[in-house]
């Protein structure tokens, strides 16, 4: 039993340590989607290509592929099974327009606003995730998922009695569980159920790239840095970590914490990209969506979460007038590739059918032979 | 009395929570996974019963059973058309598949019977209040057969895993999967029969929560199911009457706190007490302690 663990650490360790190159390819790979979709898309938009509505959804698909990126750190770098990550985004959105309307009463520089209001908007998610974190992350499995769960809950069901309105001479006023009193409508910033209003739409495609990289930057980082391989290490195997030092608690709180940070600024960019946005936009299913994108992108791939949130929010929309049927579809996709890539005779029929169609079927390997190659014609 | 009438009504909640719940614990237990789309049984359950008894015109009691006829082959599909090709597969791929379930129920119901919000009949319509302490206590009938209903079919259950034959092996299953099989049950069988009674209950608890709450919708299911899991994992999940005691104290809490605390706040409530008790014993309140070896 020790032996296997051993085992299991050493090779999955070594193979995570040694893989440099890999995570150069994965980096590669992400950065270039990322920059050469903003390229496409913008060529599109410009030549008119691409039409109104799917324009509009360029900042969701920006928001929702860095969702993914953040959500992957807790479910595929650490292992932990997550069903709150919109209550983040939730936090981040609303305290992230609460900061852009304070500081726009001041100045105009939009830029600016945007990059205060995401960074607050980070922090505040990153403290609602400590908070939240601490306490849980003792949790095993679907135990915390539940809690995650139960969290997203509690924020949607928050938001939906907080009020926040700011009047002519810019102060802040703040209600709970009731309205606010003797102000205008036009002054009201959060109204409970109703939500954000008023905001001033900052948010744009190249704001939303710019968080898309950052995501990926900080998130490849991580991946690869000592803190990483130790949260890899413990996902693998917990106990195992535990017993070569680990601080499991830290190093749990540590994935959980950034990857609500990350959340928090893409929801704050979200909320920037409407002037109204209701609470309920936050809810369970939002959670469920995103992990979706994460799974079905394939767990722990950063780039591969990257296009299934886009694809999954193109499609959609492209197929609008199909709406009765849409979802329908949506749905009996989601279980048919689920089992299709997890069912164990299907994929490894699947895999058959594949190698027999790929003659690249060994490609590392020839790979390393070709580099072999070069490198001796180089001497 | 006020107290005792919003007692009354959370029990009568809680008892609707606890039947769904039974449906959760008991998929939990054999199978180790969180099935999402039962509370989309449940839906679907109402609808049925709602079909049979407004157009087809049959008595209310023999819709119910068409409904939870319905609901037993409906689980049973599922599990071997979704869940079944993925035994095994580890956790997230079984939920991503049952949200996938939950999806195409909804759609389902959202094509077939628009999304409308349409009006239940109460399955004890005509049935007077009961009027205790001199007219003071009204309990409803919806709530004393809902609390008679859970307390029914808890003993039954109860009865049906520790005596009968079939309710072994189910225990067996969930206790080693492998073992059972080595020891000549039929795994499968098991498993099957588990979804059939955690649907049917569900399609009893749809039809008892419709006649207190008369609103059905595609979505009707959805946060009664969340809550009723949410029940499964307080009471410790897999546990029987750990879902009985999660589903009461849910909903009781829930009631308490949109009488005396906010309307608005009632879920929110809810969930954070959930919370609350997992920091305290990380296995809800009757969950087994699993000791994890290397």
């Amino acid at each position: 039993m020790a032996d296997r663990i051993l085992k299991s650490i050493s090779t999955r360790g070594l193979k995570n340590a040694v893989r440099g190159s890999q995570y150069k390819r994965e980096a590669l790979i992400s950065y270039g989607i990322l920059i050469v979709g903003y390229i496409l898309l913008q060529l599109g938009a410009a030549t008119g290509m691409i039409g109104h509505n799917l324009q509009g959804q360029f900042v969701p698909i920006c928001v929702y592929a860095s969702l993914a990126v953040s959500l992957n750190l807790v479910v595929g770098i650490s292992g932990e099974l997550s069903l709150g990550h919109a209550g983040f985004m939730a936090v981040g959105a609303f305290s992230g327009i609460l900061v852009s309307r304070i500081i726009g009463f001041h100045m105009g520089a939009e830029p600016v606003i945007l990059v205060i209001s995401m960074l607050v908007a980070a922090f505040m998610a990153a403290i609602a995730g400590f908070i939240i974190g601490i306490p849980i992350l003792g949790l095993r499995g679907d135990y915390l998922a539940i809690v995650t769960l139960a969290f997203g809950e509690i924020i949607r069901n928050l938001m939906n009695v907080i009020y926040f309105g700011l009047d002519d001479k810019g102060h802040l006023k703040f209600a709970f569980n009731h309205p606010i009193e003797g102000i205008e409508n036009s002054q009201r910033v959060i109204t409970g159920a109703i939500g954000a209003t008023g905001t001033k739409t900052m948010a744009n495609f190249t704001w939303g790239i710019l968080l898309c990289l950052f995501t990926v930057f900080i998130v490849l980082n991580m991946k690869n840095s000592k803190q990483g391989r130790a949260i890899m290490s413990i996902r693998d195997n917990r106990i195992a970590g535990e017993s070569i030092g680990l601080d499991v608690r830290k190093y749990k709180l540590m994935a959980f914490v950034v990857s609500a940070a990350l959340a928090g600024m893409a929801g704050c960019l979200f909320g920037l990209n409407y002037s109204t946005l209701a609470p309920v936009k936050f809810n369970f299913n939002t959670s469920v969506l995103i992990l979706v994108f994460v799974v079905l992108g394939g767990v722990g791939n950063i780039w591969g979460g990257i296009i299934a949130a886009a694809l999954l929010t193109i499609l959609p929309e492209a197929f609008r007038q199909f709406a009765d049927y849409r979802m329908l579809t949506y749905a009996v996709v989601l279980i048919l590739v689920m089992i299709g890539t997890y069912n164990p005779t299907i994929k490894s029929r699947i895999n058959a059918m594949w190698s027999k169609i790929n003659p690249m079927k060994n490609k590392d390997k020839k790979k390393s032979s070709k580099n072999k190659k070069t490198g001796k014609e180089a001497a | 009395m006020n107290f005792l009438t919003n007692l009354i009504s959370g029990l009568s909640l809680g008892s609707v929570y606890a039947i769904i719940a039974l449906g959760y614990t008991m998929v939990y237990g054999i199978s180790k996974m969180l099935n999402f789309a039962h509370g989309d049984v449940i839906m679907i359950g109402g609808y049925m019963s709602f079909i049979m008894s407004m157009y087809v015109g049959m008595n209310a009691w023999i819709a119910l059973l068409v409904a939870i006829i319905v609901c037993t082959v409906l689980g049973i599909t599922i599990e071997r058309l979704a869940y079944r090709p993925l035994r095994g597969t580890g956790s997230l791929a079984v939920l991503i598949t049952a949200i996938g379930v939950s999806y195409f129920l909804q759609n389902i119901a959202l094509l077939i019977w628009g999304a409308n919000p349409k009006m239940f009949t109460s399955l004890f319509k005509g049935m007077g209040a009961l009027k205790l302490a001199g007219g003071q206590l009204t309990i409803t009938p919806e709530s004393l057969f809902t609390i008679l209903a859970n307390i029914a079919i808890m003993i039954g259950l109860t009865l049906f895993v520790s005596k009968t034959k079939a309710g072994k092996a189910m225990r067996a299953v969930s206790e080693d999967n492998g073992a059972a099989q080595l020891m000549g049950i039929n795994v499968n069988q098991s498993i099957s029969l588990t979804f059939a009674i955690g649907s049917g209950l569900a399609a009893v608890a749809g039809v008892l929560m419709l006649s207190a709450y008369p609103v059905l919708m595609p979505t009707t299911g959805a946060m009664p199911g969340i809550k009723a899991f949410t029940a499964a994992v307080f009471g410790g999940i897999g546990s029987i009457p750990g879902a009985m005691i999660g589903g009461l104290i849910l909903g009781i809490i829930e009631i308490f706190s949109r009488a005396y605390i906010s309307t608005e706040l009632s879920d929110a409530i809810v969930f954070a007490c959930l919370i609350l008790v997992l920091l305290v014993k990380p296995t809800g309140l009757l969950g087994k302690k699993i000791s994890e070896k290397v």
